[in-house]
């Protein structure tokens, strides 16, 4: 099982520091949140763990195995793979399509093998077939399975994303927003998926802001402010914390 | 597509020489199968990975004179030019592969046009090589023993089967992990890069399978007039390539056959009405109106349309 | 000195797709057309309008202008939403639509435009200057300064600067972006006809004479950094110098592969241009 380790992770935005020197720790096979105010520095965190952005400093590593500086492809390769704050599919391939590309690592061919038409080729196209139409099932689309990605529904839109990550088959999943916009009957059916995805072994580390779907599914919750930790541990124990409430209240006071 | 309609299409492309014996028109129908590679070629980059590369020429050129200079002056067969001049253009496209991952859109192109303004400013300028703007004569045209390509008909069939091959090529590349690749970039970077694409190497592959394409397409044409001069690197070929997949249909399979026929065929027949800039002045205006109207290209606006 | 000639015509076209590609996130493939429209513009109205030559000069710029303006509002604007793949091709398009246009218009010989200078080069201390080139490099000087006060000093050209720097608050601002999209590309094929006015004395007209003075043009652009307008300028400037000089050390020949060779360069190894300090118009 794996890890997530954290160290000093800074990220500057010209002159602005986003993160100010992060340090935290994800247990494998636990499903973790990030929580904190708008502009706390949460997608930040997940950009930089993920190689979209540089960090001027700090130490990222999975399983032991450094993450830092590696490009996102990369780090998918290593087993971590993240969805997008915003709308992230292929607009116009079908969800199986979607999900295929997902299965990209899972392929072996290589380009001489493909344009020779090798056996091998076929074979290996009908078993990542079968494997999207599995992970298709897992998340409860199979009645779109053929259907054109954008002209989906919202809802089920976000369904695809996580279907798409799910493909790559990751050990670590780290969800950004996942239930922004969603109705409350379709944030409980992805409370329900997180927790099957946390049962085939994936560790799940999430980005939220609906303090219910949070507090529901997390064993631990991580709180940023201003580019900081300020509290780390069980939901209860967040909830009643004082500078977390202090955060949120301060933030809600700024705003009003 | 119906099976039937589909065997009959083959049945035509097969004995065709036998029903349209005229050597213009055969003529035509092997300049609209080399077309049809460099379309197919172009389509790679354009339709797949959704770069646009405005120096396609360049690696048709490329071909061309790679396997005529090696016929000429070392004397290689053709059997061994061709893969020669896939493997410089491919080369070539192998460079530009590299730059387009560090520049994009706008830069891609300009990057790709000066490329080939370079190239064929070198072909220019470059007298003991490649005789500057008198060309090369004398390309001789392929042989097997017993068997001389020189004639029109015998060219057609080598030319029908490059093109078929050039097809299953590029068949066999889309409906594999690399072409969604391919889509994957145009369709979302980021998104992509999440699950593993590396956009570094996939753009690579499609610029070298794309640039290799368009020098087979260039040493087939160069083998066939027997002759190659600067003008390969003309940008109206360019020109032509690019109408050809857009009003075609980038991103398909048939679009860029299409495409090429039809731009192929269609100045040939108007050649007696309309003199030749008259042509290119619908075809600009055909631009036009094609991104306003069609914007997709034929095929899709047909498969759309029988909907 | 030739390099100064060539140079100064260089920064106009450069000044004026420096603004189109920076402002309006346009590869403008049409901007040569212009030029040879000024060229054109220049002949047709000393031949068949009888007008001076100064006179001529100035109509052609002003028809290049209000010709940029009607591109904009007829092809481009409609299209203002779509991705730059298919701007690109709505230009290539124009470009071709344009240049064949003049070939069955003017015909493929090239014209020749009369200009009332003397023929006898000027001495200026150690060097010889025709009157006619020394005319081009005054008044595309002039022109470049009268666009640098523009961008600099009038409500448009703050305007201008605003929508490229930040394109929604200027909207919100209450910058007609339309406006602004329209003026701007008036503006660039203004000054592209002048070039086109200008050279065409000295160079001779004929249709596609745009097609390298575009290259050029881009060349200039990348040089100096997207919507930079002094990088425009000395990017220009240093194109016509380092052409003359490639000309004469090097070979003729290679001479119009010094504009591909540096877009080539600059973009593999400093993208944002030789004087792109930050990305900004003026």
């Amino acid at each position: 099982m794996a890890a997530l380790a954290v160290q000093d992770l800074a990220v500057d935005f010209g002159g602005v520091a986003a993160l100010a020197g992060v340090t935290f720790e994800v247990r494998p096979g636990t499903i973790t949140s990030l929580i904190g105010p708008n502009g706390a520095g949460k997608t930040t965190a997940f950009n930089a763990i993920t190689g979209y952005l540089r960090p001027r400093r700090g130490r990222v590593t999975f399983d032991g195995r450094p993450l830092t500086g590696l490009r996102p492809c990369d780090v998918a390769g290593h087993g971590v793979v993240r969805t997008f704050q915003k709308t992230s599919v292929f607009p116009a391939l079908s969800v199986r399509d979607n999900v295929m590309i997902g299965l990209h690592l899972r392929g072996r061919s290589g380009l001489l093998a493909i344009l020779a038409g090798r056996r091998a080729v076929a074979r290996e196209e009908v078993q990542l077939a079968g494997d999207a139409d599995g992970i298709i099932a897992f998340v409860g689309l199979e009645h779109r399975r053929d259907a054109i990605a954008s002209a989906l529904p919202y809802g089920e839109q976000r369904l695809v994303e996580v279907a798409v990550a799910l493909a790559a088959r990751p050990r670590l999943l780290l969800l950004d927003e996942p239930a922004a916009g969603m109705t409350g009957s379709e944030k409980d059916r992805l409370i329900e998926l997180v927790r099957r995805v946390r049962g085939q072994g994936v560790t799940v580390f999430l980005v939220e802001h609906d303090m219910r779907l949070v507090m529901g599914v997390s064993e631990t919750v991580i709180v940023l402010n201003h580019g900081r930790v300020i509290a780390e541990g069980p939901p209860a124990a967040i909830q009643a914390h004082p500078d977390v409430i202090r955060a949120y209240l301060g933030s809600a006071r700024a705003q009003a | 597509m119906n099976r039937a309609l589909a065997a009959l299409a083959a049945l035509a492309l097969l004995t065709l020489p036998f029903w349209l014996a005229s050597a213009y028109h055969l003529h035509v129908v092997i300049m609209a199968g080399i077309f049809t590679i460099l379309a197919l070629s172009l389509n790679v980059l354009l339709g797949y990975t959704g770069q646009l590369s405005l120096g396609h020429a360049a690696f048709f050129g490329i071909g061309a004179y790679t396997s005529s200079l090696l016929a000429l002056k070392l004397e290689w067969s053709f059997w061994l030019g061709l893969p020669a001049a896939a493997v410089a253009a491919g080369l070539a496209g192998w460079a530009i592969g590299r730059l387009a991952l560090k520049l994009r859109g706008a830069y891609f192109v300009l990057v790709t046009i000066s490329f080939a303004g370079v190239i064929s400013l070198v072909s220019v300028n470059w007298m003991e090589l490649t005789n500057g703007p008198l060309g090369l004569p004398g390309v001789p045209a392929p042989e097997l023993p017993g068997l001389s390509f020189r004639t029109k008909p015998a060219y057609y069939y080598l030319v029908l089967l490059a093109a078929a091959g050039a097809y299953l090529v590029c068949h066999r590349l889309v409906h594999s992990r690399v072409g969604r690749a391919f889509l994957a970039l145009r369709e979302n970077e980021a998104l992509a890069e999440s699950v593993g694409v590396d956009p570094t190497r996939t753009l690579v592959v499609a610029a070298v399978v794309s640039a290799a394409l368009a020098g087979v397409a260039g040493s087939l044409y160069a083998h066939y007039t027997r002759f190659v001069s600067p003008e390969v690197f003309l940008f109206s070929y360019t020109v032509t390539m690019v109408i050809m997949v857009v009003a075609g249909g980038k991103g398909t399979l048939a679009g860029p056959v299409v495409g090429a026929v039809l731009f192929t065929v269609l100045p040939e027949a108007l050649r007696e009405a309309m003199p030749w800039q008259w042509q290119m002045l619908a075809y600009g205006v055909l631009l036009v109106l094609l991104v306003f109207f069609l914007p997709r290209g034929i095929v899709p606006a047909l498969q759309a349309w029988r909907r | 000195m030739n390099g100064l000639v060539l140079g100064g015509t260089y920064a106009l076209l450069g000044i004026g797709l420096t603004l189109i590609f920076g402002l309006m996130n346009l590869v403008n493939f049409a901007h040569g057309e212009f030029y040879t429209l000024g060229a054109y513009a220049t002949f047709a109205a000393l031949a068949l309008g009888g007008l001076n030559f100064f006179a001529a000069v100035a109509a052609a710029i002003v028809v290049g202008a209000v010709a940029g303006a009607l591109c904009e509002r007829v092809l481009l604007r409609p299209l203002r939403g779509e991705s730059i793949d298919t701007t690109m091709l709505v230009m290539i398009g124009l470009w071709i639509a344009l240049q064949n246009a003049e070939l069955l218009g003017w015909g493929g010989v090239a014209k020749s435009i009369p200009h009332p200078f003397p023929t006898a080069p000027i001495v200026l201390g150690p060097v010889g200057i025709a009157p006619l080139r020394l005319f081009v490099v005054v008044t595309a000087l002039a022109l470049i300064a009268a666009s640098w006060l523009l961008i600099q000093r009038t409500r448009l050209g703050c305007a201008m600067r605003a929508t490229f720097q930040d394109r929604e608050t200027a909207a919100l601002m209450g910058v007609r972006i339309g406006r602004i999209h329209t003026a701007t590309f008036a503006f660039g094929s203004g000054l592209a006809a002048a070039a086109g006015a200008l050279l065409g004395p000295i160079f001779l007209a004929y249709p596609s004479m745009g097609d390298l003075a575009a290259l050029k043009a881009f060349s200039v652009v990348i040089l100096g950094g997207l919507g930079n307008l002094p990088g425009a300028t000395l990017g220009g400037l240093l194109l016509g110098i380092a052409e003359e000089l490639g000309a004469g050390y090097v070979s003729s020949g290679y001479r119009d592969a010094v504009g591909f060779v540096i877009i080539i360069l600059v973009l593999l190894l400093r993208p944002s241009g030789l004087f792109a300090r930050s990305e900004r118009i003026g």
